[in-house]
């Protein structure tokens, strides 16, 4: 299977000379349809960087970059544009929804940008909504949804469609404990349906409901966790269990 | 844990056998503590000659002998929940010991060390939170007490943030410097009031 997302070697340096800052260091990562990782660090480690560059919306300095087997830096701005519109969905932390839309217009909203009519757009965003649990919400407008709500339209909007790639960065920061472990419950339900997802966070509670958790600092992977032995290993009786 | 406690509180509800006791009490936190039936057989013995529990048969023994809480085990349990967590003076903790010690090591990568621990930690948490996804949500004395081990390991993987953050700040990081930086290391214990 081809990976959904592979970063090769991707370096990112910000300005030059002396005020150059190295945002990415030959960071290598490699994702499958199907797989949520999570990419964790502090401040400054080049987490943002990295998700932007994954999603198109920056380019590397150098190295290469593969969503869905085409390499992004040989297509044309167009055709990288129709790809990201297709093909990769992105939740934010606060939700960034489309104030003047209501629920099902805003998840329906890439499929119109990308010359789907309106009605099979619409139709398409309210099985997404569905998906999540907000069929009863559709037609309210995001100052009309809890912060939980919002952040529910802002997944079926990335996973609206047939995506690939779906990439979150600190989806549950605006959101308590309970309403987070929601909505990365649903995160890990979409990825489980196929799509290759992406968090980036500092919040270790958040990552661990990835498959698997890469390590970032000072621009480099330094470490990753291996895909995790079954939950059942933790009901043995041990020491201090 | 108190195993004694929670025996307290199963028979708060009315009187119940050895083995009933077990079930339940493994039920109730989820599974996530198993208790062996030689440690619930042990601890209703010894509730039994403090007052705190009654057998019909005190000099019977198996799973079929029956229990019930006397008023004073229901006194026992009342002040119990009221009674808060040891949590003065600290325990010491071995995370922190190692990343003590291991400023002083020569040759030891401090910030490697943390990465280490931070790691086996998130794998751990990552362990925990998959248990609860693939739980049914209405499990809710599994959600609490994984939710209770998740926030635990949390606070330790924040620590281990801030400790990393911290080193990284001293003048030329890197085990001798730091060594150097804490020259006289300090006696948290002694300065806390530790008593062990």
């Amino acid at each position: 299977m081809t990976p959904s997302l592979v970063l090769r070697q991707v370096s990112k340096v910000y300005g030059s000379g002396p005020t150059e800052v190295h945002a990415l260091r030959e960071v290598d990562l490699s994702v499958d349809g199907g797989e949520l990782v999570a990419v964790m660090g502090p401040s400054g480690s080049g987490k943002s960087t990295l998700l932007t560059i994954a999603g198109s919306l920056e380019e590397p300095t150098s190295g290469e970059v593969l969503v869905g087997g085409s390499e992004l830096s040989s297509m044309s701005r167009n055709d990288r544009a129709r790809l990201r519109r297709r093909l990769i969905g992105y939740v934010f932390q606060d939700f960034n929804l489309l104030a003047g839309l209501t629920a099902v217009e805003n998840a329906a909203l890439p499929l119109e940008l990308d010359g789907v009519g309106g009605r099979a757009a619409r139709a398409t965003g309210l099985a997404a909504l569905e998906a999540l649990g907000l069929a009863d919400r559709a037609a309210r407008y995001p100052d009309e949804l809890s912060g939980g709500e919002r952040q529910r339209v802002a997944i079926a909007r990335a996973v609206v469609g047939d995506r690939h790639l779906l990439l979150a960065d600190e989806p549950t920061g605006a959101l308590d404990s309970v309403n987070g472990e929601a909505v990365m419950g649903l995160l890990r339900a979409a990825c489980k349906r196929g799509v290759a997802g992406v968090v980036v966070t500092h919040d270790a509670q958040l990552a661990s409901w990835a498959d698997r958790v890469v390590f970032l600092r000072d621009g480099r992977v330094v470490d990753q966790t291996a895909r995790p032995p079954g939950p059942e290993s933790l009901l043995t009786p041990g020491p201090n269990p | 844990m108190s195993v004694r406690h929670a025996l307290l509180a199963l028979l708060s509800e009315g009187p119940k056998y050895g083995l009933q006791l077990r079930q339940e009490f493994e039920s109730r936190t989820g599974e996530v503590w198993p208790l062996n039936v030689g440690q619930v057989y042990t601890t209703l013995q010894r509730l039994e000659r403090d007052g705190l529990v009654e057998s019909d048969d005190p000099e019977g023994e198996g799973p079929q002998k029956g229990f019930r809480i006397t008023a004073s085990g229901g006194g026992e349990l009342a002040r119990w929940l009221r009674t808060p967590p040891e949590t003065v003076p600290p325990p010491r903790d071995e995370l922190v010991i190692k990343v003590l010690v291991a400023l002083r090591v020569p040759g030891v990568d401090v910030h490697e060390l943390i990465q280490v621990h931070r790691r086996h930690l998130v794998q751990l948490m990552q362990q925990y939170t998959h248990l609860k996804a693939e739980h049914p949500a209405h499990d809710v004395g599994l959600a609490l007490v994984v939710d209770a081990e998740l926030f635990r390991l949390e606070g330790a993987v924040r620590w281990l943030d801030a400790a990393d953050a911290r080193l990284a700040r001293l003048p030329a990081a890197g085990s001798a410097a730091a060594a150097a930086a804490t020259a006289v290391p300090p006696r948290p214990g002694r300065r806390l009031g530790v008593r062990r």
